[in-house]
């Protein structure tokens, strides 16, 4: 509360040696230091008591079995990369949607109709991927009738007729 | 002050790519090469392009390097692997396939760069404040590039179709 | 002490440093609180009590917790990657400590208005983005550090999460971005503070979320929050019946604190962006009290003494509309249940992702209908837009009707039907006046 305006009017004559990313830094720099004692508070701190049955990793009370860090299924590879490519396709309009509402009407009729075109190819190449199913997760469980059918001669024949789930 | 700075994080970025070619697990390379995208981040920022320096992050720390980490753990290494193999013709082929490249880069470098003139040395220019700022980049990337930035649409449609093409086995 | 902060003014450095403390301590203030909160809530609406013990109302409970986990031990279990099982809980803490640079917390006219925003970039959105993209990273590595399968999972269905409700976090952004015309957050604070709708000489502020697009722009923000945070009902990176603890199964102590602190910081602190994007930012209420003055003389002492308070309490305002989301939060967790991964997938990908860049391009269309044509046409666009939605949505749902059987797959199989009513499943049709006994 001690700030009034005059100071205010001086922050204007101040000389502009860093941008405005100065705050981030200080941010930035801030959270470093918050997070490096969280990280080493409880090794200064804490009691150092090592026994192999304390370290080993947790797996519910059973010895563990083999290496964790096995092959995962592709679908999240797959999540992943369409991220990226949906992800940058809206980047490029970033710069655009800053200047739109404000520009002159010739420039918005013109840009609107390059918006939709471009937009159109992200809205045929979105039908495709929903189309061929990239990021439908469990297909064994589907309301899809197209699946259900199919999956139903196999099952009927094999699973018991009560309490059974797939 | 600023090149205190700049002088800071320039060689914070050289180590972090140092990092990336010396370490010998492939995860500490991608954190070493997403250190360095940030720091180059921040370079940008110093240098008052706020729109570049954030984008930077966004598409590259936030996004690229994510998918390198997971093609990392896709990839499944047990452990450290020994990168370095002894006598091999590889090594060799290698090495002139990358001093051709370096030639190669280095020539794209110097020829528009020999063409500028020396820096003269003079108070650095007022900045106003709408440099580095979105704005003009919109401007120029829906006028001046309007027709590259609608084949780029058709390049992220490309990509999206050859990348299920890839990771799908079997397409309904 | 007038030398002092004159010391400070001048040089960036400290005054940046400054900006970032007095934003940062009032969210790590408000942290223990939400905890506190959150256990209470839920004991509540759980018919139980809730910590009650440690302080009164148990208020102390959360200072003792923390300063109970300083003092455990810190195990590194065997197999562990130790740079990535160290930098994870680190990674975690900076999103929420640094997406609140571009926010501001207090109004230009106000005595706090040097202090904030910390950093007033003019790509503030953007910053947001990025910096809330950083989290996977934590994510990933607390995941992949530890040498435990359920630490793998969590982190991959954590990863897979957080990126997939990026995108349409993104577009609803972006279509408030759009809608007001920048990327900077105070630019867009602010011009949440001017009339309703532009039209002169109303009382009411302009907040995004009463105009149809920021509502809608608003629910899949809020959604994908939720999801960003990875709170309940989107805990699947958790889900404790699952995964034991998903991605920080293998943490203790103040690492394990951090993982939960980031949690809650960043419920708060995604509140203040969601307040500052759709609820007005540090504005109390959607009242533009001077101009109710001049309407009403009758209420004038009343309107100023509000006015004075708006513009003096405007951080109170923005950390209580960030509280009662994280009530929010709190209430969802009590109310739903958890989704599937395939439910979550399908919520994110095939639901927000093209709802919310429908909207985009709706709010594009509405913008040049409105400078070309005037507003009238601009609402003539979006009840048409409206309508065609509401025919090929209720087309869809009587195709979808006609075609598939009523039921999931797993539901058939859970009971006993009686052989004409298995035989109706399997043809897709109705069973749904059919008898059923329960097995």
């Amino acid at each position: 509360m001690i700030v009034g305006k005059t100071l205010r009017e001086e922050q204007g004559m101040m000389p502009k040696v860093f941008g405005q990313y100065v705050g981030i830094l200080a941010m930035l720099l801030i959270a470093v230091i918050i997070g490096a004692v969280m990280v080493t508070g409880s090794w200064l701190f804490g009691p150092k008591k090592v026994s192999s049955y304390k370290n080993a990793a947790y797996e519910c009370g059973v010895e563990p079995v083999g290496n964790a860090r096995e092959r995962f299924p592709i679908k999240f590879y797959l999540v992943g990369i369409l991220f990226i490519l949906f992800d940058i396709e809206v980047i490029f309009l970033w710069s655009w949607i800053s200047i739109f509402k404000h520009a002159t009407p010739a420039f918005q009729k013109f840009t609107f109709f390059e918006f939709i075109t471009y937009m159109s190819t992200w809205i045929i190449s979105y039908l495709y991927v929903i189309r061929v199913g990239a990021i439908d997760w469990d297909e064994t469980v589907s309301l899809d009738s197209s699946k259900l059918t199919h999956m139903s001669p196999i099952q009927e024949s094999e699973l018991e007729p009560i309490g059974v789930t797939n | 002050m600023n090149l205190l700075v700049f002088a800071v994080l320039a060689s914070a970025a050289v180590l972090a790519a140092l990092g990336v070619i010396l370490s010998k697990s492939a995860i500490r390379s991608a954190l070493s090469l997403v250190l360095n995208f940030m720091l180059l981040a921040i370079l940008y920022f110093t240098l008052h392009s706020e729109t570049l320096g954030v984008l930077q992050v966004v598409v590259y720390t936030g996004a690229i390097m994510v998918l390198f980490l997971f093609v990392i753990m896709l990839l499944s290494t047990q452990g450290n692997i020994n990168l370095t193999e002894s006598r091999d013709v590889k090594k060799i082929v290698g090495g002139l396939a990358g001093i051709s490249l370096a030639a190669l880069i280095g020539v794209q470098i110097y020829l528009p760069l020999a063409s500028v003139p020396a820096p003269q040395f003079h108070a650095p220019q007022p900045i106003g404040p709408s440099y580095g700022a979105p704005e003009p980049l919109g401007l120029a990337l829906f006028t001046r590039y309007g027709y590259p930035f609608e084949t780029v649409s058709l390049l992220l449609m490309i990509g999206i179709v050859g990348s299920i093409m890839l990771a799908k086995r079997r397409v309904r | 002490m007038k030398s002092v902060w004159d010391w400070i003014l001048d040089h960036q450095l400290a005054l940046a440093i400054v900006k970032a403390i007095v934003w940062i301590l009032p969210i790590f203030v408000v942290m223990p609180l939400t905890i506190w909160l959150e256990r209470r809530l839920l004991g509540w609406m759980q018919d139980r009590l809730g910590p009650n013990r440690v302080g009164p109302f148990g208020l102390l409970q959360p200072v003792a917790d923390g300063a109970k986990l300083f003092f455990k031990e810190e195990i590194l279990p065997k197999g562990i990657d130790l740079l990535s099982y160290i930098l994870a809980p680190a990674i975690m803490l900076i999103p929420p400590l640094t997406i609140g640079a571009v926010v501001p917390f207090a109004a230009p006219n106000s005595p706090l208005a040097i202090l904030t925003p910390v950093s007033d970039i003019n790509v503030g959105v953007l910053y947001v983005m990025a910096m809330s993209s950083i989290g996977a990273y934590g994510l990933v590595l607390a995941g992949y550090s530890g040498n435990n399968k359920y630490s793998l999972m969590g982190g991959l269905r954590a990863s897979a999460q957080l990126i997939s409700y990026e995108l349409a976090m993104g577009t609803s952004i972006a279509c408030v971005a759009m809608a007001v015309g920048t990327l900077k957050v105070s630019s867009i604070v602010s011009a949440q503070q001017t009339s309703f709708y532009g039209i002169p000489n109303v009382w009411i502020h302009n907040w995004t979320i009463f105009s149809p697009f920021g509502f809608l722009a608003f629910v899949i923000f809020l959604i994908c929050m939720v999801a960003e945070t990875n709170r309940p009902p989107f805990d699947l990176p958790e889900a404790e019946n699952e995964l034991v603890a998903g991605y920080h199964t293998e943490y203790s102590s103040m690492k394990f604190a951090s993982f939960y602190m980031g949690e809650y910081l960043g419920m708060l602190v995604f509140g203040t962006v969601l307040a500052s994007l759709f609820l007005g930012g540090y504005d109390f209420l959607p009242i533009d009290w001077k101009m109710m003055a001049l309407h009403n003389s009758g209420t004038a002492p009343f309107a100023n003494f509000m006015e004075r308070i708006t513009i003096d309490f405007g951080p109170v305002f923005l950390l209580a509309k960030a509280v009662g989301l994280v009530v929010f939060y709190i209430w969802i967790r009590a109310t739903l249940p958890r989704l599937r991964y395939d439910q979550l997938m399908n919520l994110g990908w095939k639901v927000l992702l093209p709802a919310a860049t429908g909207n985009l391009i709706l709010i594009s269309a509405w913008i040049v209908t409105t400078t070309q044509y005037g507003v009238g046409a601009g609402w003539g666009l979006v009840f048409a837009v409206f309508v065609i939605a509401a025919i090929v949505v209720t087309l869809y749902r009587r195709q979808k009707k006609q075609t598939s059987p009523q039921f999931e797959a797993r539901t058939i199989r859970m009971v006993q039907l009686k052989p004409h009513v298995e035989e109706a499943v399997d043809q897709g049709s109705d069973p749904t006046n059919a008898e059923v006994v329960p097995s």
